[in-house]
């Protein structure tokens, strides 16, 4: 049955379950077992993160730790799941992932295809992003439209803890490479989880919230974000309607469509930074699919296009806050031709 | 000091696990005068909406409850009172009904604890409440579960200890259901009453539930004191085999909200939340195995297995009967309760395949009406 349990716990609880039902499933990267002050391998951090933490003793032998060598330990785990093994890689901060972008991008998200559907490739490269932990430019960025640009990659971005086991765990069963993006801020909320297993399908946006006068489209942290904003428009009169997208690819055009034809106005809400990114993307769906729908110009709330500041202040107002959300909306309500 | 000319008008309790509701619209202002069975006012709790109906008549002089707030099961959300009750008097209850809405609910406050009992190495659970009285348990149909019971369990308990089980592949009870006969299912129910050490007990069973309870008491008809039955399976062939298809293979909202939509007369009973419940239940691993099994269990075609008719008949006056069915039934065709040998029949005008949703206040008279029959 379901209990409230935070999305770390979540991630942990899908990982220990698939690892139950099939022994191909691995786990690897920096501290999985081992970590700093630890003697040795000794379930001592659980990841950087305490995601895989309790999994090292129950599973032996299948919780590996690496060098700090993405470029090596990535390549090793796309290797593995093409030799049959289905690894779960987990890459600290995604702002590492440049240093094996060849072995993601040119390798395994090219074999299904180049090899006529005769390779499959079934690994999960977690990662964590995000800003909002005074981490800096380098550890802190929402890098989840570069991935979602590569055909050949899956690229999930779980909201909740009920989303993170859910496509956790058909992450895993996928046959293809999927591109698991955590954000920081959110390991420690909270909320109901059933105990069984479940796979979530990837492709199939969840309307958190529903509402006839705006759509607002989002993803990851920036769901709690929109909600606050929501919450706090209702009371003023204005309904809207909230759709996390959960996956941007695939990608569940339907329910934008649908929504925004219902609605008429959109505002898209998106940590990463405005060019080439998710909210330009729903954003040109939208202008090109349900141009007639369309009552207002579409709004877009997202970080400025500058790396993540260092200082406090400055990051603060970097990260897209409810109030901006909140301006967004009203600016497409109050719109006149 | 309370004042018994002030009738409070409270938040309902919808289901074992409701702590609390939040009214989404008020459809009486100030000043109104109601009936009993006047729409009051919308409610919406973590699991369903419904419409909140007056239990008495009279003027409503203050409404306490804003729309959107979160209101503690019980607490008063309006205040009824005849037009001599003072301003002062009504201000003095607004503010003691206000303070139990402030505090809000009481810390480490839990639904009934969830009991599992075993059969045939399957882990059932169930559920409770209700002191005194006895046992009555309700058993659920195809796809549903313990909490389908949300609108009974707890006004069936001022009198009955009320108990719900989740059948195996269903709930929170083992998904295996083995062949997925009706017999496994039965087995469950026998398990529960003995966790309970039940001698005697009431069952009420909906549709394929109804098909397990008449198994239960065809089985060992002396332990079962009373039998009633809603939109019960097995009486007849005809059943709409593209409702039990479609629920078994939908794997989107998209695909699960219009069958869902079949089983009430009124589809603006299904909720988002309704559907995003029964496909996260669906999307359990092994539910989508058992709800096919079960699928092939109750249909032969397009066409409706069971022998219920002749279970019935085999019981003949051992067990008082009763059969509730809505005129408006779109799975399975109100008619049947024609089949139904030796039954009280009580036909609820205008429901759906759902009535205990639809219209609880007429099953719970018909269940009670069958239990005091039993003497």
């Amino acid at each position: 049955m379901a209990r409230n349990i935070t999305y770390r716990e979540a991630l942990n609880e899908a990982l220990a379950q698939e690892m139950e039902r099939d022994e191909s499933v691995i786990v690897m990267g920096e501290d999985n077992a081992g970590g700093a002050g630890s003697p040795g391998e000794d379930d001592a951090w659980g990841g950087v993160l305490g995601v895989t933490k309790g999994l090292y003793h129950k599973f032996p032998g299948r919780v590996l730790d690496t060098p700090i060598s993405e470029s090596a330990f990535i390549g090793a785990a796309i290797g593995a799941a093409t030799a049959g093994l289905r690894p779960v890689a987990e890459l600290m901060f995604v702002d590492f992932m440049g240093v094996c972008f060849d072995q993601i991008y040119n390798q395994a998200a090219k074999f299904r295809y180049m090899f006529g559907g005769k390779a499959v490739t079934p690994v999960v490269i977690r990662t964590m992003y995000g800003a909002g932990l005074r981490a800096a430019a380098q550890h802190s960025q929402c890098l989840y439209p570069l991935f979602t640009h590569i055909p050949g990659l899956k690229v999930v971005l779980p909201a909740t803890p009920y989303d993170a086991k859910g496509l956790l765990t058909q992450a895993i069963r996928d046959n293809d490479p999927v591109m698991f993006f955590e954000h920081k801020a959110l390991y420690d909320v909270a909320g109901p989880v059933p105990e069984e297993s479940y796979a979530l399908p990837f492709g199939e946006a969840n309307v958190v919230r529903e509402g006839g006068d705006v759509t607002i489209v989002t993803l990851g942290r920036m769901v709690h974000t929109s909600l606050a904003a929501a919450e706090e428009l209702a009371g003023g009169g204005v309904q809207c309607e909230v759709i996390d997208l959960r996956t941007t690819s695939p990608l569940d055009e339907d329910t934008v469509l649908e929504s925004v034809e219902g609605t008429g106005r959109l505002v898209v809400v998106d940590e990463a930074h405005p060019r080439c990114s998710i909210a330009t993307d729903i954003s040109a769906l939208v202008a090109q699919k349900a141009f007639g729908a369309l009552r207002a110009p579409i709004e877009m709330v997202t970080a400025p296009h500058t790396p993540v500041p260092f200082s406090n202040a400055l990051e603060d107002m970097y990260i897209p806050d409810a109030q901006r959300v909140v301006s967004a909306v009203k600016t497409v309500t109050g719109w006149t031709r | 000091m309370t004042d018994d000319r002030i009738v409070p008008v409270t938040m309902p309790k919808w289901g074992l696990s409701m702590q609390l509701g939040k009214i989404t619209a008020w459809v009486v202002d100030e000043g109104a005068e109601v009936q009993i069975g006047d729409d009051l006012a919308d409610v919406e709790t973590e699991k369903i909406s419904g419409t909140l109906e007056a239990a008495d008549a009279g003027t409503v002089r203050r409404i306490v409850a804003r729309v959107g707030e979160d209101v503690p099961v019980s607490g008063t959300i309006a205040l009824l009172a005849p037009a001599d009750v003072t301003e002062e008097e009504l201000d003095a209850a607004v503010e003691r009904a206000r303070a139990v809405i402030d505090a809000g609910v009481p810390e480490g406050a839990v639904g009934p604890e969830v009991l599992t009992a075993e059969a045939g190495g399957r882990k059932i659970s169930y559920a409770g409440v209700g002191a005194d009285g006895d046992v009555i348990l309700l058993v659920h149909g195809y796809g549903g579960d313990r909490n389908s019971w949300l609108f009974l369990q707890e006004p069936l308990a001022a009198k009955y200890r009320v108990y719900a089980l989740d059948l195996p592949g269903h709930g929170t009870s083992a998904k295996d259901v083995g062949d997925g006969s009706v017999g496994v299912l039965a087995d469950a129910v026998v398990a529960v009453l003995d966790a309970l050490g039940a001698v005697r007990a009431h069952l009420v069973g909906h549709s394929m539930g109804g098909a397990v309870a008449l198994a239960v008491a065809a089985r060992d008809p002396a332990r079962i004191a009373s039998l009633t039955l809603i939109a019960p399976s097995g009486f007849g062939p005809e059943i709409n085999a593209g409702y039990l298809r479609g629920f078994a293979d939908a794997q989107t909202r998209r695909e699960l909200k219009p069958v869902v939509g079949q089983l009430f007369a009124d589809e603006s009973l299904v909720t988002r939340q309704l559907v995003d419940d029964l496909l996260a239940y669906k999307r359990l691993d092994g539910v989508d195995e058992a709800l096919h099994a079960l699928a092939d269990t109750l249909l032969d075609g397009d066409a409706q297995r069971g022998d219920s008719a002749a279970l019935v008949a085999a019981i003949g006056d051992a067990i008082p009967v009763g059969v509730v069915w809505g005129s408006a039934d779109r799975v399975i065709p109100a008619a049947q309760a024609q089949s139904v040998a030796g039954a009280a029949r009580h036909l609820v005008d205008g429901a759906g395949h759902m009535p205990h949703m639809e219209r609880p206040g007429e099953v719970q008279a018909a269940i009670e009406e069958t239990i005091v029959r039993a003497g």
